[in-house]
């Protein structure tokens, strides 16, 4: 393919991809440590009701409303999740449960409930995203990177992604080692002074941006997918934190990256001629690849620790 | 709401009445069952479970269409759902059982990549020129509007054949929810209890595809229980509870949904069940929020009660205004801070419990008495009235007298 089809159709589209499973996968690894996977899933559930709020409140389907919309969904459900576990004595699964589902039960309501009609704004679009249609129409060939004419013509999505990107690794470079011994020993942690309490509540913080810039982007499957897929499977390659992150973010753009191009070209290859979700397509790359570690990675097996539970 | 009124007290039509009456035993099988669930800590399994289904409906769509069918057949859309469910279910099982994995992680992995791939089948689906694929989505959110004489029975007969295997299975079921162990030990074949557990729930997710939707259906199995878990501590009560609870939920949202075609049922049952959690949450008695509330005032008005008239007993001055407050509305205090003659003689005694409580704390023999002192209770509840007098013999002679 030509630098002039390939640019303006794919380029943007893979990028913001890549970037976003980078940005869900690298909190991902410490959250699949510490047993809080499951967060990933409840933010990307309550997003929706805070997309939905904000545009009632706003009437535009507009950016940065709609992020605030949704990081405050996300920050309120946390914030519920945490009071229904305390208040009702209630293991966190089952407290995450309750709220997630009744948050994004009142957002397909309140969706359903208001004339959105007229907006692109709907449960399956908040599902799936549309990966897709981020294209760089501006751009003529590779020489388009250059020119600031046409750099202006870029998505917005991108830069937002790649700007959440770098503030995600910025937050776990800076608290590289104190997130790594909290994760393992939650005890020794708070023995050395760290304030683990704070240290969680951020990387859930910075695990709902990353989450609600992302979904921004590309819809909740990804972001679930890429919080677990490629940390888990990372996880059956090696024993070392940082050999761990460093797996995870090359199966984060492997999905992204084959994710993408088996669902635009995989049918034409196949016989068809229509395109299918890329979205879901990343999902099921990912899915694959840790298949393939859980069956044959180095480190796929527990050892020593019995079977908890 | 006359509307809403008809379809509450089922007048709503044939199907309308049975989709609703299939509701109501959903959302009771579905709560009873999550019981077993939620008391087993796996709540969240059922998430995997259901967002697994929605590979095998598109591929039971597509199966049926290749077949030379219309595709959208009730019963062979849960069957394909049926199957990837369990699928999806085994990959969590192996995951955590033969990788390092943690279930959460298992269970997120299984439900986005199924999921995902339910997705790309969907889209595959909207671009085929065969069969009638409008209306798969209405398996993401539910939808009752415009369903088949078929389906509904269908969903009421699967409603009811769930809430029976739920009441024949209950109690192994809460044997191996409280303690797999002994289960195992005691010769039960837990695997398979675990096994018929998740088989229930799965049964349950099938069935309410059609009504609450895959996405929301989790909510089903994991709501009621919370809800019950507040009213009580016996698991049976809140296995019956949580059932009573989704049947109401169910019934009720499917009711709202039929006077508001347009709208999701999903959503709506589940709201209904939320409003149901709230409302326990809030007021249920020793677990609720008002319930703690006012536990914990009482028992901030014991401790000052309790000081004052100790402060009393010692002839010292009372300052702190609330202690006041409450000495002088029990009529135990007179406004210029002098102790009316039934305080003198509640602070005499109270004087004289602290200083029982302190004979008892030096004897070693009276240990595990000692053990129960938190600064509140009274000494008689704690000691026979002989070891009392044995203690009072050691009292000084002199109790202090009450300052006038």
């Amino acid at each position: 393919m030509s630098g002039a089809e390939f640019v303006p159709l794919s380029l943007t589209p893979l990028l913001i991809g890549s970037f976003a499973a980078m940005a869900c996968a690298l909190p991902g690894n410490f959250l699949v440590l510490r047993r809080q996977a499951l967060i990933g899933d409840a933010i990307s559930h309550v997003v929706l009701p805070g997309i939905v709020v904000a545009f009632l409140l706003t009437g535009m389907v507009a950016t940065w409303p709609m992020m605030l919309g949704a990081g405050g969904a996300a920050l309120i459900a946390v914030l519920l999740i945490e009071a229904v576990r305390r208040i009702g004595r209630i293991e966190p699964g089952a407290a995450m449960g309750v709220v997630f589902t009744t948050m994004f039960a009142g957002g397909v309501l309140l969706l359903e409930l208001s004339d959105t009609s007229s907006v692109h704004l709907d449960v399956e679009h908040a599902l799936y995203g549309n990966l897709e249609s981020l294209i760089w129409l501006d751009a003529f060939g590779w020489h388009s990177l250059f020119e600031a004419e046409a750099l202006r013509g870029v998505p917005p999505e991108l830069w937002r992604m790649a700007a959440v990107l770098v503030a995600v690794i910025g937050f776990i470079a800076l608290f590289w080692r104190a997130l790594a011994i909290s994760s393992f020993d939650e005890g020794f942690a708070r023995t050395l002074g760290l304030r683990t309490g704070a240290l969680g509540g951020a990387l859930v913080a910075v695990s709902a941006i990353a989450a609600v810039a992302a979904f921004d982007a590309v819809g909740s499957i990804i972001v679930i997918a890429m919080f677990i897929c490629p940390p888990a499977a990372a996880r059956m390659m090696t024993n070392q934190l940082g050999r761990q992150v460093a797996w995870s973010m090359v199966f984060a753009v492997t999905s992204a990256v084959l994710g993408y191009v088996f669902a635009g070209y995989g049918p034409l290859w196949l016989g068809f001629d229509n395109s299918v979700s890329a979205a879901g397509m990343i999902a099921v790359v990912s899915g694959i690849i840790l298949a393939l570690a859980a069956l044959f990675g180095p480190h796929r097996a527990r050892r020593g620790a019995p079977l908890a539970g | 709401m006359t509307e809403l009124f008809a379809a509450l007290s089922l007048q709503m039509g044939y199907n309308a009445t049975l989709v609703a009456v299939g509701a109501a035993l959903l959302g009771a099988a579905a709560g009873v069952t999550g019981t077993f669930l939620f008391l087993r800590k796996r709540a969240l399994v059922s998430d995997a479970i259901s967002h697994a289904t929605l590979p095998g409906v598109g591929i039971a769509f597509m199966v049926m269409v290749a077949l030379g069918g219309e595709g959208r057949s009730l019963i062979g859309l849960m069957t394909g759902s049926a199957i990837s469910a369990v699928l999806g279910l085994l990959c969590v099982g192996w995951l955590t059982r033969h990788t390092r994995l943690s279930e959460d992680a298992s269970i997120g992995a299984v439900l986005s990549v199924f999921f995902g791939f339910g997705v790309v089948l969907l889209t595959v689906i909207q671009t085929m020129s065969a069969g009638r694929q409008a209306g798969l989505e209405s398996f993401l959110l539910g939808a009752t509007a415009g369903m088949l004489r078929s389906e509904a029975v269908v969903i009421a007969l699967g409603g009811s054949l769930a809430v029976v295997l739920v009441v024949l299975l209950r109690r192994p079921m809460t044997l191996a929810a409280f303690d797999p162990e002994y289960t195992a030990g005691a010769g039960w074949p837990l695997a398979r209890i675990d096994f018929a557990m998740m088989g229930l729930v799965t049964a349950v997710t099938v069935v309410g595809l059609k009504i609450v939707g895959l996405i929301l259906i989790v909510a089903l199995l994991i709501i009621p229980p919370v809800a019950a878990r507040f009213w009580s501590a016996r698991s049976g009560h809140v296995a019956a509870l949580a059932g009573l609870i989704g049947g109401i939920s169910g019934f009720v949202g499917a009711a709202i949904s039929a006077s508001a075609p347009s709208l999701p049922t999903g959503p709506i049952i589940v709201l209904v069940g939320s409003a149901i959690f709230v409302v326990s949450l809030l007021v249920a008695p020793e677990r609720g929020v008002l319930a703690t509330l006012v536990r914990r005032q009482r028992f901030h008005r014991a401790v000052h009660l309790r000081q004052g008239l100790l402060s009393l007993a010692n002839g010292q001055p009372i300052y702190e205004p609330l202690t006041r407050r409450l000495l002088q509305r029990e009529g135990l205090l007179r406004g210029d801070g002098v102790p009316t003659a039934a305080g003198s003689k509640a602070a005499s005694e109270m004087g004289r419990d602290e200083q029982r409580w302190q004979i008892l704390r030096a004897d070693p023999a009276l240990e595990s008495a000692a053990a129960q002192y938190d600064g509140l209770t009274d000494v008689g509840a704690v000691l026979t009235p002989d070891q009392i007098a044995a203690i009072d013999a050691k009292l000084p002679r002199a109790t202090p007298e009450v300052m006038p």
